[in-house]
């Protein structure tokens, strides 16, 4: 077992490579790939009952005055999710009879659209929800604890929160509404696990007075490893099942929660910690 | 002691055993019915996005936000309300979406998947009014009774009731312009102008217009069940085939089972006998939580059954935390009894601190998330208080009386 205060550089380094890699290719691609829930936009998924190839239905679609297909993604054998620029409810019909006429047996099982405006907001509703999140958690853990292990939990939250955008960058992941419930589930989750840590550290400080905090730290990061591993484990495996067996929706919702768990497991064992050691160190420093 | 703990441990495992069968099957007593979680009519409420049906958030199509006031709002809901019974639609909702700078109402609509033609009844003001050349309403929507589809020597007319105020009105008007045009006008446009020949002093009227039988009952339910404040714009609708929720939340629920079967595997290869007993309380606790989302009509919803499978993996957290102090206590040299107490005393805090913080994480979401999150936020709160309380009272309970079951073998209690 090796002491995880020593080997902050690597530990530090592995999370760092991978938001740089975000950041690279959130430069590259231009931002993040929102959709429609931000962007505004309509989502329909149609099952065509037919084998079909996506320029058809780009071809069917775009005659409609107003309309854009933006995306076109198979999804099954003969099902597809079609995202277009905000149909007003008006040409929606126009664009059922577009679908119908090029594919005959086709059915539009599901539809969604959102306006423009409502899409700005959600962005700002998300910025709210994890804003207060975030500041509700550092009040309860400074009453808790102290606002330096509050701080520190928040920082190891921002670790989590920037991975998990990083691997949306990295694979132009679709960002949406249940790409936000996620994250704040991270937050839950991920402090979740920091708080059994650092309640470990406050327990552990109170026994041991002779060692310094680095050393505690680092005891109690491995005294509570094991219970670390299960529980995200657990956690794992219901999510795996999900991810497996879900359908689309599910799918999309469970993606960032796996990212998430682990990048959460990683950043409590090994970044949370740490920053308490360091942000204590540089106050002693003063 | 040990005849003693065998009870309660019995007594426990019955409790467990009685809100599995009550979550599942429901239960009749004392005149009061508890419904089945999956009763087709009485269990847990389902969302559009597993029952199949549309979803459609309106906003009032007006200059300025600010001059919609609750009152309006409140119109506007009993109306669509209304609209929505008189096209048979008693089984959707209508709720406000009011906070400091939005305004909005939800409608959902079970079984209709194709909301366009929702929209296109709802949105609309169905403003009646009739004017004078002059461009003077001499009459309008609130002095009618009620409105129907009539046939007059085969054409299709809406047939209008006047209300006492809406005769006598009408009476006058038509005295004043004999020779002349009256205008009726819905939502501004302008449906008929028939010419005035004398005075009508009578209770209805018809309008003609170049109606079919569908457009006319249009506007006869629309008339009928009152004026919109202002016209509606559809914002934001989506809607899912019955069948593809179906499947969702079949899905799903296989989903859940199978993780659910491994996670309680799991904890029994890793914690032998105490992981027997969390996955006693875990029974448990999924039959609390069902019960509870059932008698709190709390609407379930595809984000939300992910947060209940969610927090199965959180639910046994608390046991893992607990276990492993138990573990580390019991290397200590110190009795088994011992060690449970102790052990379960170091843990409570991390398990408290821990699932607060989820707790706020829940709240927030609750409060700012819209749509569908909101049926995540839920769950995500009710599972998580109610682990909570299987981890600290159940499981602590149920491995109490494992120790005084008397069992030496250490090995049994952890691997």
């Amino acid at each position: 077992m090796f002491n995880i205060i020593e080997k902050r550089k690597i530990l530090f380094a592995i999370p760092c490579i991978i938001i740089l890699a975000g950041i690279i290719c959130f430069i590259a691609f231009g931002g993040l790939n929102t959709d429609i829930d931000f962007t505004g936009g309509t989502a329909m998924e149609i099952e065509l009952g037919e084998e079909f190839n996506e320029d058809a239905i780009r071809d069917a679609i775009n005659p409609v005055e107003g309309v854009t297909v933006s995306s076109v993604q198979t999804s099954g054998a003969q099902k597809a999710i079609v995202k277009t620029t905000d149909i007003p409810h008006e040409k929606f019909v126009e664009v059922q009879e577009a679908v119908k006429a090029a594919f005959p047996a086709s059915n539009i099982t599901s539809v969604d659209s959102v306006s423009a405006t409502m899409g700005q907001e959600m962005w700002w509703s998300a910025a709210k929800a994890i804003f207060f999140a975030v500041l509700l958690m550092l009040i309860y853990i400074t009453f808790r604890f102290e606002l330096l292990s509050g701080l520190s939990a928040i920082c190891a939250l921002c670790h989590d929160v920037l991975i998990i955008i990083s691997f949306y960058a990295i694979f132009q992941l679709p960002v949406n509404t249940t790409f936000i419930a996620a994250i704040l589930t991270i937050l839950g989750y991920s402090i979740n696990a920091t708080i059994v840590v650092f309640d470990r550290v406050r327990e552990n400080t109170r026994l041991i007075r002779k060692e310094s905090f680095a050393n505690i730290v680092n005891k109690s990061v491995w005294q509570t490893l094991a219970r670390s591993i299960n529980t995200t484990v657990t956690t794992l495996i219901t999510l795996v099942c999900l991810y497996i067996l879900g359908v689309t929706s599910i799918k999309q919702f469970m993606l960032p929660l796996l990212i998430g768990v682990t990048c959460g497991a990683y950043s409590s064992i090994f970044i949370s910690g740490q920053f308490w050691v360091l942000f204590k160190g540089s106050k002693k420093a003063q | 002691m040990k005849a003693k703990s065998i009870t309660k441990f019995a007594v426990v495992c019955v409790i467990i055993a009685l809100l599995a069968y009550v979550a599942a099957f429901g239960l009749e007593i004392m005149g009061k019915y508890i419904p089945a979680s999956f009763d087709e009519d009485f269990g847990i409420k389902k969302g559009f996005d597993l029952a199949g049906g549309s979803v459609i958030v309106f906003e009032p199509e007006v200059e300025d936000m600010d001059t919609v006031t609750d009152e309006d709002i409140s119109a506007a809901v009993a109306a669509l309300r209304l609209r929505l019974d008189s096209n048979g639609l008693n089984e959707a909702t209508v709720s406000e979406q009011v906070t400091d700078d939005q305004k909005r109402l939800r409608v959902e609509i079970p079984a209709v998947t194709d909301p366009n033609e929702a929209i296109e009844y709802l949105g609309a003001m169905a403003s009646l009014s009739f004017k004078d050349p002059d461009g003077n309403e001499v009459l309008n929507g609130t002095h009618i009774e009620d409105a129907t589809v009539a046939d007059m020597e085969g054409k299709v007319v809406v047939q209008l009731q006047f209300t006492g105020e809406g005769q006598s009105l009408f009476a006058q008007a038509t005295a004043n312009l004999v020779g002349k045009q009256l205008s009726i006008y819905v939502d501004g446009t302008l449906i008929s102008a028939p010419n005035v020949n004398e005075a009508i002093n009578s209770d209805s009227c018809v309008i003609e217009g170049s109606f079919t039988v569908d457009d006319a009952k249009l506007l006869a339910n629309q008339i009928k069940s009152g004026t919109l404040p202002f016209a509606l714009k559809p914002i934001n609708q989506s809607s899912v085939g019955a069948q593809l929720g179906d499947d969702a939340l079949n899905k799903s629920l296989m989903a859940g089972g199978i993780g659910l079967l491994l996670v309680m595997i799991f904890m029994i290869v890793m914690y032998r006998m105490c992981g027997l007993m969390a996955d006693i309380a875990l029974v448990g606790y999924i039959s609390i939580v069902a019960i509870i989302i059932n008698a709190f009509e709390v609407q379930l919803t595809l984000p939300g059954i992910a947060g209940i499978i969610l927090t199965i993996g959180t639910a046994v957290d608390a046991n893992v935390v607990i276990f492993e102090r138990v573990k580390e206590e019991l290397k200590t040299g110190k009795t088994l009894r011992a060690s449970v107490d102790s052990g379960f005393n170091k843990a409570f805090s991390a398990i408290i601190d821990a699932n607060i913080t989820t707790l706020i994480a829940a709240v927030v979401l609750w409060y700012f998330g819209t749509g569908t999150i909101i049926g995540f936020a839920k769950t995500l709160f009710i599972g998580t208080l109610v682990s909570m309380f299987t981890a600290i009272f159940v499981t602590k309970f149920l491995l109490r009386q494992l120790v005084g079951f008397g069992i030496k073998n250490s090995k049994l209690y952890s691997a």
